[in-house]
């Protein structure tokens, strides 16, 4: 294993440490753990709170700021945060309109804010809580888990995040994060494995001429093993799927062309012109594009497309302001 | 699961002389606090939901021993909305119960019951190989997982092997 790290144990407090260092007069730490939070804590309105496990950098904490996120809780590298860490996080950003959890479907996360909610509850904050379940690799059936969270959280994080500013309540902000969640779509892929610090190997190995499809953001392999082909064939694979599942004939789209961590942006950018002039030909309209690293899995080469439909209440929220570390409007 | 079990080891000392129900309690509540993920919650509520069985009991016999592991099943399946067959901790934890419960009913003492708990975990890990996951996060992958060793039925082995060593 190969990193620019000083020690394994030391990766995820030392992140965080030095994410509120880049914007010191924006963000802080809490003393607990590594939970990140808005340095001026928002008064009067519904604060929103996420966190899942580190390794998809800038995700969450990188969210954190006006127009989005309050807080942020980061587990250990694909790992869970714990219900108490949760809670702390839970408890220093919670206002008297409540708090709204945006929480990944991933059974560990669900049960951890589950835990993390209820130990709120009891102390009388109202918290609430999300999941947001975009990829479309993963069949939502008996038989799995559901659909994961991946990049198209972000999106949820812009929206919800700016109808709180508003002023509105706890169940106006969750309405909108649902309606986020029921629109968005994401399918990725990967070229490379990537290496938790812990493990010190990657999580599997592909061959040169072979690539995962219907990868996830935790280093497991995708849903089938297929043989390299060209950029405009993987996006072409992977949009098909996503417009297969909703259909945005004739609808606005934000579309994210997201970076699994150790793709170059000229392949984001080649893939997006496909994804393009794919959008272009099936008479969706592309509303906007974000090309880059917004969910990751660690040092991944791979990509995934979201699409999220809009209509003019999505469009209004996705163009308020957002001063974040990793997003800013 | 390493992280939460040496932050146990940690409070065994400020926990001497407490009673066994305790003593699963704090075991429980440590691992929700520092292991994360799945197992955190899994293996914490299990712990805490044996030690509500086990409250001020000082010793315990084979049958309380037996309705200790039938309350962290309990806990397993209610937090982790799970059953067996479906590649997880309980495909070690439910055989072992099974093969313990039996042991006891015919007499058998604890050391005997407990190794019979082992024997049926370790075939229960090994069954967890032939099957597909449906729960938890190998369950992404569908037919790809079988052939793999659940980690979560291995765990639950290794702890049930650490009791059968202390016996």
């Amino acid at each position: 294993m190969k990193k620019i790290i000083n020690a394994v144990e030391n990766v995820e407090e030392e992140m965080i440490l030095g994410l509120v260092k880049s914007a010191p007069d924006k963000l802080r730490k809490l003393e607990c753990g590594n939970v990140v939070v808005r340095a001026r804590k928002k008064e009067g309105k519904v604060a929103l709170i996420s966190g899942g496990g580190s390794g998809h950098e800038p995700a969450h904490g990188g969210y954190v700021g006006e127009g989005m996120l309050d807080g942020a809780v980061a587990g250990a590298v694909f790992t869970s945060p714990t219900p108490d860490q949760i809670y702390e996080a839970i408890k220093a950003v919670a206002t008297d309109k409540g708090v709204l959890c945006i929480v990944k479907n991933y059974t560990g996360d669900i049960m951890n804010f589950e835990m993390a909610i209820d130990m709120a509850k009891d102390e009388d904050i109202n918290a609430d809580y999300v999941v947001v379940n975009d990829d479309v690799a993963v069949k939502d059936s008996l038989y799995t888990t559901g659909r994961r969270g991946v990049a198209g959280t972000v999106l949820v994080h812009k929206i919800a995040g700016a109808l709180a500013e508003t002023g509105a309540s706890l169940e106006e902000v969750k309405a909108v994060a649902e309606k986020v969640i029921a629109n968005v779509r994401t399918m990725g892929m990967a070229i490379t494995a990537c290496t938790m610090p812990a493990a010190g190997k990657p999580g599997f190995e592909l061959a040169d001429d072979e690539m995962e499809i219907g990868i996830g953001i935790h280093g497991e392999p995708g849903t089938s093993r297929e043989t390299l082909k060209p950029a405009n064939e993987i996006a072409d694979e992977l949009l098909s799927r996503i417009v297969e599942d909703i259909d945005y004939t004739g609808k606005e789209v934000a579309v994210i062309i997201n970076g699994m961590g150790g793709t170059p942006l000229m392949e984001l950018y080649i893939v997006n012109n496909y994804v393009s002039d794919f959008l272009a030909e099936k008479g969706i309209k592309i509303y906007d594009t974000m090309v880059g690293n917004y969910m990751t899995s660690i040092e991944m080469a791979g990509f995934s497309i979201t699409l999220l439909r809009l209509d003019d209440e999505l469009k209004k929220l996705y163009d308020a302001k957002a001063d974040t570390p990793a997003l800013k409007k | 699961m390493a992280k939460g079990f040496n932050a146990v080891v940690t409070k065994l000392d400020a926990m001497a002389g407490k009673d066994i129900g305790s003593l699963l309690k704090t075991t429980g509540m440590t691992l929700v606090s520092t292991v994360g993920g799945s197992a955190g919650p899994l293996y914490g509520t299990a712990f805490m939901k044996a030690g509500a069985v086990l409250k001020d009991k000082m010793e315990i016999g084979s049958q309380e021993l037996v309705q200790a592991l039938e309350a962290a099943i309990g806990g397993i399946k209610m937090r982790g909305k799970a059953t067996t067959g479906e590649k997880t901790m309980l495909d070690a934890i439910c055989p072992a119960y099974d093969a313990m419960k039996a042991a006891v009913d015919a007499g058998e003492d604890m050391k005997q019951a407990v190794a019979r708990a082992v024997e049926a975990a370790r075939a229960g890990v090994e069954y967890t190989k032939t099957i597909k996951a449906t729960k938890g996060r190998a369950s992404y992958i569908g037919d790809r997982s079988i052939g793999h060793q659940d980690p979560g039925a291995t765990s639950a082995l290794y702890m049930l092997e650490v009791l059968l060593e202390q016996i």
